[in-house]
């Protein structure tokens, strides 16, 4: 404690405001991240002489892109303070509308508006009744992800879709021609530079941002609070029927129960990439590298025969350890604080 | 604030006598006191675990690890249970609670302690708890013939004409009505939920309170664990997933405010039966078990809107009387 580095580092604490302070503990999260990425590429080429092949690498995102697309949209909710428990519930109403229209004889850019735009319904409905009634949005898409996926499973009952065009397979399996990159990963890497560019570079990402540090600061700056979130939850569902384009080519196929969890899975690499829960902070590259280190952890531990549920162990704990340590620190600080003037 | 309250759950009641009503139009066989009776028993799982969740809902946070908690408490007494199968219920009871206890316990050091956001830690702990049943059982199920006839009755044993799994649920309900309406530290939980930084000032310990909420709702899942296995005879690895929405579920539709701050214990256990209600319905009327979802998404929904359009039609009202005045 008498330490005078120690004292000359929490005074000059005392002069950062919270706000930077949890800013700058999002930053280092990032290069923390990057670094844990590190370590499970290295951890798993050391583990297993199959994972570092460039073929298994591009191949295996098939895996995660679907949730990754999700991931996108997802963080622009989370840092506005929202969440939204219903992703996996449309995605599910937007592959059985894209199964009922395919059995209807429609052809793939038919499918393709059909799913879009279900999706885009789906998320406008949440915004709606949010900001219509002002209920909280964990309460509203509880009611919402009950209802989608209540549809789904009305209309499916035991039977599922499974006739598709051929050609509409190219999009969950195919790859760019004359490369070996997946179309999905290449336009997972599109959609999120897309969203990072909105994110970081325009007025509507820095009205995110506001509306997330403090809500009622933001409105009395002027902004809409409830045309954006309309806004962001109506561009939540419109993602959703791109992740259910995705998903339902690559699988071939609708059940009821299609996309199950993907709201879980969303939420985690969302946070898991260093977004405050609580809304206002966060950033693209925190989340792009999460879902990546999430999917490449399954790949490596899949390559060993972990099984599927005690990866989920490894992913809890992971999301757990990337709450607690800033958590910890930030403590720790506090607790030398005290300490200190208890000492006086 | 209390009339309010009254009379929400008094029109939550109506609305469980008319549909009772009008399913026993189309069936007959629906209000009879033996049908009643299977879906109180059939309901009394989801009252627990509705419960469990009403606490923390109080507190304005969330609980998602009520399943898995309630998966791995009834997975680790079933195996106790193979182990010794003659213990006796109240020590079998006490174990679940107890397993339940530190599960629950575990959310309560991080949130209160850690202060992790609720929704964060227990959507780690979902998966970490659900995972640990898998590895316990190294992915086997117990079923009937591995549980002792002893172990199988706990839902079952008849106590004054009412089953046992309806006297557990009776009793934690009751206890925990009691305990928020007439303990401080009852009373300390809706502080929390309404404005926790008034409560810290007020001299509430709002580390304590979170980690006390997260503990009872652990023991509450434990309970509601054995009382699930021991009722369906089976111990599996993916026992009561979705739970933790059905109970939120039956909260709101109940009235309370997942916000924290409002709400009571008589709504929820009205929310639960009214949502046992419907489930049943559905099949007594010839209506696919398919629709249920749908169905309970609209409840839901309604519940939750007709809950605000109320609401802020009081708050209209108190504002213009403070007008006036």
């Amino acid at each position: 404690m008498k330490d005078p580095e120690i004292k000359a580092v929490s005074s000059r604490r005392i002069e950062i405001t919270r706000a930077t302070r949890i800013a700058a503990a999002a930053k280092s999260w990032e290069a923390i991240l990057t670094l844990i990425f590190i370590a499970v590429m290295a951890g798993g080429s050391f583990i297993s002489p199959y994972f570092l092949d460039t073929t298994n690498l591009l191949d295996t995102t098939f895996n995660f892109m679907e949730k990754a697309v999700v991931a996108l949209p997802m963080m622009f909710i989370i840092l506005c303070g929202d969440i939204d428990v219903s992703v996996g519930s449309i995605v599910a109403l937007s592959s059985l509308s894209m199964g009922m229209a395919s059995a209807a004889g429609a052809d793939v850019p038919a499918l393709i508006l059909i799913g879009l735009a279900t999706g885009l319904a789906g998320g406008m409905l949440n915004g709606w009744l949010i900001t219509k009634f002002e209920v909280p949005s964990i309460a509203v898409t509880i009611g919402t992800m009950s209802l989608y996926r209540g549809i789904a499973q009305a209309v499916l009952g035991d039977q599922a879709f499974t006739k598709y065009p051929l050609s509409f397979a190219w999009f969950g399996q195919g790859y760019i021609p004359g490369t070996r990159i997946p179309f999905e990963l290449a336009l997972f890497l599109i959609l999120a530079l897309a969203t990072g560019l909105i994110l970081h570079k325009t007025t509507f990402g820095r009205k995110i941002f506001a509306l997330g540090r403090n809500p009622v600061a933001a409105r009395f700056s002027g902004v809409d609070v409830a045309r954006l979130r309309f806004i962001v939850f109506s561009w939540t569902g419109l993602f959703c029927g791109v992740a259910a384009i995705l998903l339902t080519s690559r699988i071939g196929s609708t059940r009821p129960n299609i996309a199950t969890g993907l709201e879980l899975d969303a939420i985690t690499s969302v946070v898991l990439g260093g977004v405050a829960i609580t809304g206002g902070f966060g950033g693209i590259y925190g989340v792009v590298i999460a879902n990546f280190l999430l999917g490449y952890l399954k790949f490596g531990m899949g390559l060993v025969n972990v099984p599927g549920r005690v990866m989920n162990l490894v992913t809890g704990g992971l999301l757990l350890v990337a709450i607690v340590i800033p958590e910890m620190i930030r403590r720790s600080d506090n607790a030398r604080r005290l300490r200190k003037r208890a000492a006086v | 604030m209390k009339r309010i309250l009254k009379s929400r759950e008094a029109t939550l009641a109506l609305f469980i006598v008319a549909l009772t009503a009008l399913v026993s139009l189309r069936a007959p066989s629906f209000a009879t006191a033996t049908n009643l009776n299977d879906i109180l028993n059939d309901t009394a799982v989801l009252m627990l675990a509705a419960t469990a969740q009403f606490l923390i809902l109080l507190t304005g946070g969330i609980d998602l690890s009520i399943p898995s908690t309630m998966a791995l408490t009834g997975m680790l007494v079933s195996m106790l249970n193979m182990a010794v199968p003659e213990l006796p219920i109240p020590l079998v009871v006490l174990t679940a609670m107890a397993i339940g206890l530190a599960l629950g316990g575990a959310n309560g050091l991080l949130v209160g302690y850690l202060k992790i956001p609720p929704i964060i830690a227990t959507l780690g702990t979902i998966a970490i708890y659900r995972a640990l049943v898998f590895l316990v059982s190294g992915g086997e199920w117990v079923s009937a013939h591995e549980m002792s006839e002893l172990y199988v009755s706990i839902p079952k044993r008849n106590l004054l004409g009412v089953s046992g799994i309806l006297w557990y649920t009776a009793v934690v309900t009751i206890a925990v009505g009691l305990f928020l309406s007439f303990s401080g530290r009852g009373r300390a939980v809706f502080a929390l939920g309404g404005n926790r930084t008034a409560s810290r000032l007020a001299g509430i310990k709002t580390e304590r309170v979170d980690f006390m909420v997260f503990a009872m709702s652990g023991v509450i899942s434990g309970l509601a664990g054995l009382l699930y296995v021991t009722r369906y005879a089976a111990a599996q690895n993916d026992t009561a997933i979705g739970y933790e929405l059905q109970a939120v579920a039956a909260c709101v539709i109940g009235g309370v405010s997942v916000v924290g701050g409002s709400g009571s214990m008589a709504g929820v256990v009205l929310g639960a039966l009214f949502l046992g209600l419907l489930y049943n319905a559905l099949t007594m009327v010839n209506l696919s078990p398919f629709y249920q979802t749908a169905i309970q998404g609209i409840a839901i929904l309604v519940a939750i809107v007709a809950n605000t359009v109320v609401d802020r039609r009081n708050r209209q009202k108190m504002l213009a009387r403070r007008e006036l005045a």
